[in-house]
């Protein structure tokens, strides 16, 4: 079936099979951030922005990005130097694997929670997956990103 | 120093945090896709396979079952040659022994082909009664490995006809002689359970030809020339036809130092000179991996009144699997590890037997085995100091290796001499960090929650002694930057990095001047690979070496240049010079000038191994808060305090023991193999084999106690492994605090507790 998306605001037109996932569009298109870690929705690594929306990609068809605007962590190049920057000073993203879907959601949370206790923000990305860091050092980025966020350090996206 | 024991940032750092493509699905190109019918059935003789339907599909390559293969046994035990784990394994092979095992492999330029092609495959097994369960797997009727062409390179006591995949007895002193004597005795049986490494990236492998008619193979591997030797073994060619490149790797913790799924691919590339990708979905890589082998470890531990332990014994049984890989050497550990903690008994005997079976082959899971002895022995310490009435930290600080130790033989550790320990500065720290001395045992908080402490101690090896093998090669290139080849794998850990801190360091330069790059056994010094705890400690050595090499070649170099005798002049990592003479000449112009004409190119190479295995050692202690209605634990907070000699980056090792504990945190509270009455793993998603959350993760606080190890580069030992050992035997020791009932087999769920509450109150 015919589709129009736009990923990382570059558009897309094209025949899809029906159920084919969008995680597997996106990867088709190049834009290989976007990672599979399980098949049934667990891990939180092929999450992606669906009109500034995180959804996991395993898990959404890509039918249901039609019209739409997907962003992947390509297209947030500048935020997620930010605050990755963080992370690698905290020698937290470690393998790497788990990070572009981690990054997405944190990166989402900034937008949608105000101040969030540590409670609220390991409640927010309960989701995310992770083996190697035992989400310390992920929490340590965390808390210094948002402080350098709420002092106005780096614009809204 | 300078640059080594500063927390860097690791050196593909940013490039993982924006999502680059640098891992083995990024950059397979498009290829065929391969894909594996495996076995529904545990324990069966495959009789028929009907491949016509499923070869007609369009966009199928090729189809290839157990007749289409090479035929020779190999182990896929990334393990240094003549390998401990016996040669039990074809790529296919018309016996399956477990659930899963490979039946046919199907490549086509499709996904959606293969899977129908699959789907087409028809299979007549004759299937036959396996054996699940390890503690009646020695001389049963069913024999896990009955092939006549069963090889064991190396004598570790195999008898396949009686299941026995490895069997050894190590004894000092006279064990029920001094148990006789003994008016403490603790005599209990500890069950660990198989659990997953489950790396966020499954297992994965791309294989193409190249040029010069080699196979290629770009994997995602702990161990490169392992994986050289394993294909060259399954395919029957020559290792010089083989290449294994290791691009960055999304995490290992063991399961890569073996070759799931390499085989799959090189086998069809190999057959059809076409190039091929696997990925292994998760619930292969759950089914199908290389998890840690259950256990069972009677203990028995024999002390005065005044809590000296007198004598050790460790009766232990190992569930192979259906393969071998690392079963002989895994279970060593177990005893050689734990035992040693408690070094001034006077007898110690360690038994076991490592038992073949119709479950999920095992393999090598951080703590390789070390981990369940920790958590039985630990166990019955604790035990021990319930009995005493004695406070289980005072206990240990009476037994066990500390600082004064220092020069002592360790006669179950090889009869190595200790050269550095600070584990009595470690668990007094930990203690301090929880408040012990107010928290001990525990405390009622009212609505039926109770919060306790409980400890355990622990340590690990640095590199297998006499047998590991790192070299590096360093060179100096034109405006003076160094290359540093390495065949150690960077999975995560930042080894990378790591090995470059500690060049800079002898070098005296900056971080960004040396350049290091993945493996690629093509071009990469010699390396046994990442595992064993030996990365830092025996190729970091390595480094130390070549540096101190090229660094009297750079001295040389530059003083011919300037006309100078060696002896005359100095290098401060900028440049070579002589205050006498009042000459200089920079780093860069040396390099330059080494790339001209007459003058020399600058390299050096060096090659490392330990004739010890300088243990690290931790003290873990937990604080949880135990729902007495429910049976629900909560981790509250984790005291880590770690001695792992100089750490090289501490920001990578704090990491490390941070993602340790949390792993043995799944161990002990959820991760749990489950298998049905017919040998089908039931729980092989991640809806339902759960790991540790950050909800689950609790509060983890990690310090060092460095001491310094004379062998290791600038004072440094290992930190990988001996991380995960403290969780279990300390939560466990929590949970007793909080219960008074003492639980011995893991994982230690919310329903065993609430329910052996309720046994006890009901009697």
């Amino acid at each position: 079936m015919q589709i129009k998306l736009w990923i990382n605001n570059k558009e897309f037109n094209d025949d899809i099979a029906p159920d084919m996932l969008l995680l597997d569009l996106i990867r088709s298109k190049g834009f290989l951030s976007v990672k599979r870690g399980c098949e049934t929705s667990n891990c939180g690594l092929c999450t992606v922005m669906l009109d500034n929306k995180t959804v996991l990609s395993c898990s959404t068809l890509a039918v249901r990005a039609n019209e739409k605007h997907v962003t992947t962590i390509e297209g947030l190049e500048k935020e997620a130097l930010e605050f990755g920057g963080f992370l690698a000073d905290e020698g937290a993203e470690q393998c790497g694997f788990c990070s572009p879907g981690f990054i997405m959601n944190v990166l989402a949370m900034k937008n949608e929670l105000k101040n969030p206790s540590e409670e609220e923000i390991k409640k927010y990305l309960e989701g995310n997956l992770c083996r190697c860091t035992g989400y310390m050092g992920q929490l340590r980025a965390i808390k210094k990103y948002l402080s350098r966020v709420k002092e106005g350090s780096y614009e809204n996206s | 120093m300078k640059i080594v024991n500063k927390g860097v940032r690791k050196k593909d750092a940013l490039a993982l945090v924006t999502g680059k493509p640098v891992y083995t699905d990024d950059i397979a190109p498009n290829c065929l896709t391969v894909k594996l019918l495996r076995s529904p059935h545990a324990h069966a003789i495959i009789e028929e396979i009907n491949t016509d339907k499923a070869k007609k599909v369009p966009g199928i390559e090729c189809v290839l079952t157990y007749e289409d293969v090479p035929k020779t046994r190999f182990t896929t035990a990334g393990q240094t040659y003549p390998e401990f784990s016996p040669y039990d394994r074809a790529i296919l092979d018309k016996h399956i022994r477990c659930v899963g095992d490979p039946v046919a492999i199907v490549a086509g330029w499709d996904e959606k082909s293969v899977d129908k092609a699959i789907g087409l495959l028809k299979v007549k097994y004759n299937v036959l009664e396996p054996i699940l369960d390890f503690r009646k797997a020695k001389d049963n009727k069913i024999i896990v490995h009955p092939e006549e062409d069963f090889k064991a390179l190396v004598d570790v006591g195999t008898d396949k006809d009686r299941n026995i995949c490895a069997s050894e007895v190590f004894e000092f002193g006279n064990v029920e002689e001094e148990l006789k004597k003994c008016s403490q005795i603790i005599d209990e049986t500890y069950h660990t359970k198989a659990n997953h490494q489950t790396a966020m990236e499954t297992f994965r492998t791309y294989t193409y030809m190249d040029t010069y008619g080699r196979l290629n193979i770009l994997s995602s591997t702990q161990v490169p020339f392992h994986v050289r030797r394993i294909l060259a073994n399954a395919l029957d060619i020559p290792k010089s036809k083989l290449r294994v490149i290791k691009p960055r790797i999304g995490g290992g913790f063991g399961s890569k130092q073996s070759s799931v799924s390499e085989m799959f691919p090189a086998v069809v590339t190999w057959i059809t000179g076409k190039p091929a990708k696997i990925v292994f979905s998760r619930k292969e890589s759950l089914t199908n991996g290389s998890p840690r082998h259950e256990s069972e470890i009677r203990i028995r531990l024999g002390a005065d009144d005044e809590g000296i332990i007198k004598a050790i014994h460790m009766d232990t049984l190992w569930n192979a699997g259906a393969y071998g890989d690392h079963g002989p050497t895994t279970v060593g550990l177990a005893g050689h590890k734990a035992m040693t903690i408690y070094n001034s008994a006077a007898a110690y005997k360690f038994n076991y037997d490592v038992l073949y079976t119709n479950t999920m082959g095992g393999g090598a899971y951080r703590g390789y085995g070390a981990t369940q002895g920790f958590f039985a022995l630990e166990s019955a310490i604790n035990e021990l100091a319930a009995r005493l009435n004695m406070d289980p930290t005072e206990l240990r600080m009476k037994n066990m290796l500390t600082q004064s130790q220092v020069g002592n033989k360790l006669p179950t550790y090889y009869n190595e001499e200790l050269k550095s320990c600070t584990l009595d500065k470690c668990l007094l720290r930990a203690k301090e960090m929880i408040g012990w001395d107010e928290k001990y045992p525990c405390r009622d908080m009212g609505n039926d929650k109770v919060r306790s402490v409980g400890v355990a101690v622990c340590m690990q090896g640095s590199g297998i002694s006499n047998v590991d093998v790192g070299a590096v090669e360093i060179r100096l290139n034109d405006d003076g930057f160094y290359t540093l080849m390495i065949g150690a794998t960077d999975m995560g850990t930042g080894c990378d990095t790591i090995l470059s801190q500690i060049a800079a360091e002898c070098l005296e330069c900056e971080l960004d001047n040396i350049a290091v790059n993945g493996v690629d056994t093509d071009t990469s010094p010699y390396d046994t690979g990442s595992y064993a705890s030996s990365t830092t400690y025996i190729t970091g050595m390595a480094v130390v070496k070549a540096c101190e090499t090229l660094k009297n070649k750079i001295l040389d170099e530059g003083a011919r240049l300037l006309g100078l005798n060696s002896d005359d002049v100095e290098f401060n990592g900028k440049e070579v010079f002589s205050l006498k003479e009042n000459k200089s000449i920079s780093l860069k112009d040396i390099g330059n000038n080494s790339l001209v004409g007459f003058n020399n190119y600058l390299t050096a190479s060096a090659s490392n191994y330990s004739p010890t295995s300088p243990p690290p050692f931790m003290a873990g202690i937990v604080e949880v808060e135990l729902d007495k209605l429910t049976g629900k634990v909560d981790i509250i907070d984790y005291a880590a305090v770690v001695d792992c000699g100089t750490p090289i980056n501490p920001n990578l090792a704090r990491v490390q023991t941070e993602g340790g504990i949390v792993q043995g945190i799944g161990m002990t509270l959820f991760e749990d193999i489950l298998y049905d009455e017919n040998g089908r793993m039931m729980n092989d998603s991640f809806m339902q084999y759960k790991i540790p959350s950050r909800i689950d993760a609790g509060n983890i606080r990690v310090e060092f106690e460095s001491s310094y190890e004379p062998t290791g580069p600038f004072g440094a030992k290992s930190i990988g492994e001996v991380v995960i050992n403290t969780p279990a035997p300390a939560i466990a020791n929590a949970i007793y605090n909080a219960t008074e009932l003492n639980f011995r087999e893991l994982p230690i769920t919310a329903e065993k507790i609430a329910l052996k509450m309720l046994e006890r109150n009901n009697i």
